[in-house]
């Protein structure tokens, strides 16, 4: 099992869902994050101070997903996320020891 | 009062223990109510301007000052106010009002169209407003209990003689303030008395307390600019209470007052959107808010002095000013956390000063100004009456705000200050967004009653 993190454009999450949901995956948990890379800040204006903001918007999505499924999920992410501007995100996949379903205490594969 | 001196003979016997005029009292009644509701609107305009961790502090200071100032404007403010003169047009009697007890009776009412209990609370919430605008300069940083004794000692000792000077005219054998009755200054609704004193009373009390910490090296974000939207438009609605309910009747001046209050906050708030669209490249909805007050400010002293087209120059002018004397801050370094020195100080010494070039004797105050042929004469009173009200302001509220600094302190501990003044000083939180915030625990499931920081 791997889990798959991404974090993109607000704006692309959308798309991001109806891509992963078109390679079967069924679920995922979604935060709404902060952060900078290449693409830095913005400046905002008040009352004609400039402030640089740091920080931009982003959306994170975390799924677990079977070894076999890695490389859709990733393509499907990589693919509907992308703009071509600085910015698009990044997207990493980590190997897990175990997964627990709560509901039933299904473990592992059958919890994925 | 004309249809009254029409009909002499029917109404003879009502005349002669009140003049009240219904249509008067009414409308005194209503701007009354307006006035207060620019307090919450102030509220909402400064709390929407500071960080999410100091919000509730900010609309607190506004609050606060709304109950101790009602209260002491009616035990003595009043009386210092609007009180027999007791020296060379200075001070009101302290004692001829005191308490408003002797206003409750229509006998006490003498010539007046409105009841003077009705017109005494009028004129509090004046001083309620003009205090409140004040904290807008020490935003993030200052103990509640030290605001509410400065607001306090402020409103007897700088407020009360000010409003003295500006607003007690003389009637009869009354004698009132050194400025309307012998210098003759043109100040409507308070371009002195509220916005220019109100301004230097905020640079006084920013250098004294001084600069938040961070300030202009960290970014202070407004937390949320729809509250200053909303608190800004509820100012304008009250400003009409505040402008046309200073002609203390419903009548044709009351309608020109309205009419210049309107167009000078339309103007205002287009002025500063043009000014920072040219020179910072975007027309922002604070720059709009911020015009608008701007504007206000200015016809504060004028609205009864202008045309409807001198409004409309009057309120941009202020707007454009303004939006540029916020700048000043940065450049020599006072924390004047909200721009009150450059929107109210500012703006009402345009309006104040601006009485003297605009002035046309067609609008209700009937004198000319340098534009319209009366010369500098008006200009000159106009001046004095604005620099002495400014240098008073300043110099007191200095010394009254030292005072506090040096005795009970007015500054919250540096840590506090950084980690947030609402949860530090009120203990409590202005925003409960996440949705873990109404969890609790099977086996400690019981509230903590009364134990805060057990």
């Amino acid at each position: 099992m791997k889990l798959v993190t991404a974090v993109v454009k607000p704006h692309k999450w959308e798309d991001v869902r109806v891509a992963l949901e078109a390679v079967g995956v069924t679920g995922m948990t979604v935060s709404e994050v902060s952060g900078y890379g290449r693409q830095k800040g913005h400046t905002e204006v008040y009352r004609g101070a400039e402030y640089d903001i740091a920080l931009v918007p982003k959306i994170r999505l975390e799924i677990v997903v079977d070894d076999g499924d890695v490389d859709a999920v990733v393509e499907a992410i990589t693919g509907s996320a992308h703009t071509g501007r600085i910015g698009d995100g990044k997207v990493w996949v980590v190997p897990v020891d175990s997964v627990v379903r709560v509901r039933t205490g299904e473990r592992d594969d059958a919890a994925v | 009062m004309s249809l009254l001196s029409e009909v002499p003979t029917v109404h003879a016997l009502s005349v002669a223990t009140s003049q009240l005029d219904s249509g008067d009292t009414a409308w005194l009644l209503a701007a009354s109510a307006l006035v207060l509701l620019m307090a919450p609107g102030l509220a909402l305009f400064y709390g929407g301007l500071v960080r999410s961790k100091s919000v509730l502090n900010m609309m607190m200071m506004t609050f606060g000052a709304l109950a101790a100032i009602c209260i002491l404007w009616v035990l003595v403010g009043y009386s210092l106010a609007f009180g027999d003169d007791v020296q060379s047009g200075l001070i009101g009697d302290p004692t001829q009002y005191a308490g408003l007890g002797n206003l409750m009776s229509a006998d006490a009412n003498g010539d007046s169209t409105v009841p003077l209990i009705l017109f005494a609370v009028f004129q509090g919430l004046f001083c309620v407003i003009t205090g409140a605008l004040v904290s807008g300069a020490i935003a993030d940083r200052a103990r509640f209990g030290a605001w509410m004794v400065f607001v306090s000692v402020w409103t007897l000792v700088v407020y009360a003689p000010v409003a003295h000077w500006v607003f007690d005219f003389s009637s009869g054998d009354h004698t009132g303030g050194w400025l309307a009755n012998r210098v003759g200054l043109v100040d409507f609704a308070g371009g002195t008395a509220v916005e220019i004193c109100s301004g230097a009373s905020a640079l006084a009390l920013a250098l004294v307390i001084g600069p938040r910490i961070g300030f202009g090296k960290e970014p202070m974000r407004p937390h949320n600019l729809t509250l200053v939207m909303l608190g800004a438009g509820l100012l304008w609605f009250g400003w009409f209470g505040f402008n046309a309910g200073s002609a203390l009747g419903a009548n044709q001046t009351a309608a020109v007052v309205f009419t210049t209050t309107l167009l000078a906050g339309a103007a205002g708030s287009l002025g500063w959107l043009i000014l920072e669209r040219v020179r910072y490249g975007h027309a922002t909805s604070l720059g709009a808010a911020s015009g608008l007050v701007a504007g206000l400010v200015a016809i504060t002293p004028s609205c009864g002095s202008l045309s409807p087209v001198g409004s409309i120059v009057m309120g941009f002018v202020a707007g454009v000013v303004c939006a540029l004397a916020v700048g000043l801050k940065y450049r020599f370094g006072y924390d004047d956390s909200l721009d009150v020195v450059g929107v109210h100080l500012v703006g009402g010494l345009v309006g104040t000063f601006g009485i003297g070039l605009l002035a046309t004797a067609a609008a209700p105050t009937g004198v000319d100004g340098l534009f319209y042929g009366g010369g500098v004469d008006q200009l000159g009173r106009q001046l004095l009456g604005g620099g002495v009200v400014l240098a008073y302001a300043f110099v007191l509220s200095g010394i009254i705000g030292f005072i506090i600094q040096k005795t009970m302190g007015f500054r919250i501990d540096e840590e506090h200050e950084v980690t947030g003044i609402d949860q530090i000083l009120h203990a409590e939180t202005a925003y409960d967004l996440h949705a873990t915030s109404g969890a609790r625990s099977e086996t400690s499931g019981v509230l903590t009653q009364g134990g805060l920081g057990a």
